[in-house]
């Protein structure tokens, strides 16, 4: 009877949201703000990246909360491996001839294009947050190739400071120039130029360093501990 | 357009293949590819942005990250 009783009401519930959910047009921008972005984003911000244009200049103090976020879970996972951390070194087993030298020739390629990446967020597809990740794969590379060596875990959390700090302090110098936290205050410059769109290529190798050594210190972490 | 369906439905069976698995090991495999798929569907939508973050994060740091933690715990479920 019970069964039943859930089965009829997860119908009735189905029928109601497909009901609503037919009703909203399908494809057609519902709001306006959309198509502003668009026709007058690289004319206001100087970013030929769109999404670029929205996450670090119209959007950036959800941005500053986005990175706050990844900046408190990698502390929390600091905090809880870090009661059980055994100092010991494990013996480890050396990684076989072909991974370890694939390691070598890949590993610096692989940072340059992250750097490349959060670079150019302003000009070309991807970001700090993008760089960053692509970063952190790269060290992951090493733990798998080149298994002796470790990170520095001090420097690699100064520049994770350092980061969030450019952040807010570029954030707080707009504040004191133009009146609003996070304004571009800086001239836009020619779009499709690396140094152009004013603030947006400093926060985003802020953000790059910021999330790179941030996911960076989480593999560390895990691997150290297991 | 043949393409997409066929990623889509590779897609649909690895989920479901990342679901139904005992070895934990192979299930974490078909999630990543799960993730790999996402992100080239996304890149056919033309966002090559949310396409570059799935790639970097969904592929390879929770993979890694999932396998880590399956090899402090137990391979297999019960």
């Amino acid at each position: 009877m019970r069964r039943i009783i859930s089965i009829l009401l997860l119908v009735i519930v189905t029928f109601g949201i497909s009901l609503s959910l037919a009703k909203i047009p399908f494809g057609v921008p519902k709001t306006k703000v959309g198509k502003r972005y668009i026709s007058e984003g690289v004319k206001e911000t100087g970013a030929t990246n769109i999404v670029t244009s929205v996450v670090v200049n119209y959007r950036a103090f959800d941005t500053l909360g986005e990175v706050t976020v990844l900046f408190i879970a990698a502390i929390g996972l600091g905090v809880v491996l870090s009661t059980s951390r055994k100092k010991a070194m494990r013996e480890v087993t050396p990684a076989s001839l072909i991974l370890s030298t694939g390691c070598r020739v890949l590993f610096p390629l692989i940072l340059v294009f992250g750097t490349y990446i959060f670079i150019h967020g302003h000009l070309t597809p991807g970001g700090g947050f993008q760089g960053g990740a692509i970063i952190a794969s790269a060290y992951l590379l090493i733990y798998l190739g080149c298994r002796e060596r470790r990170i520095n875990a001090k420097v690699s959390m100064s520049l994770e400071s350092l980061g969030g700090l450019l952040f807010v302090v570029v954030g707080l110098i707009g504040l004191a120039i133009d009146g609003y936290f996070l304004t571009n205050f800086l001239p836009k410059g020619t779009p499709n130029l690396l140094f152009s769109a004013g603030v947006i290529p400093i926060i985003y190798i802020a953000i790059g360093f910021k999330v790179g050594s941030e996911l960076t210190g989480i593999i560390d972490n895990l691997i150290e501990e297991s | 357009m043949i393409f997409v369906f066929f990623l889509i439905l590779l897609m649909l069976i690895a989920a479901i293949a990342a679901s139904i698995f005992k070895d934990l090991t192979s299930a974490v495999i078909a999630a990543a590819l799960v993730s790999l798929i996402a992100s080239v569907l996304f890149y056919f939508l033309q966002a090559p942005d949310v396409a570059m973050a799935e790639a970097a994060i969904g592929a390879a740091l929770t993979t890694a990250i999932f396998i880590i933690a399956i090899r402090r715990t137990k391979r297999y479920e019960e």
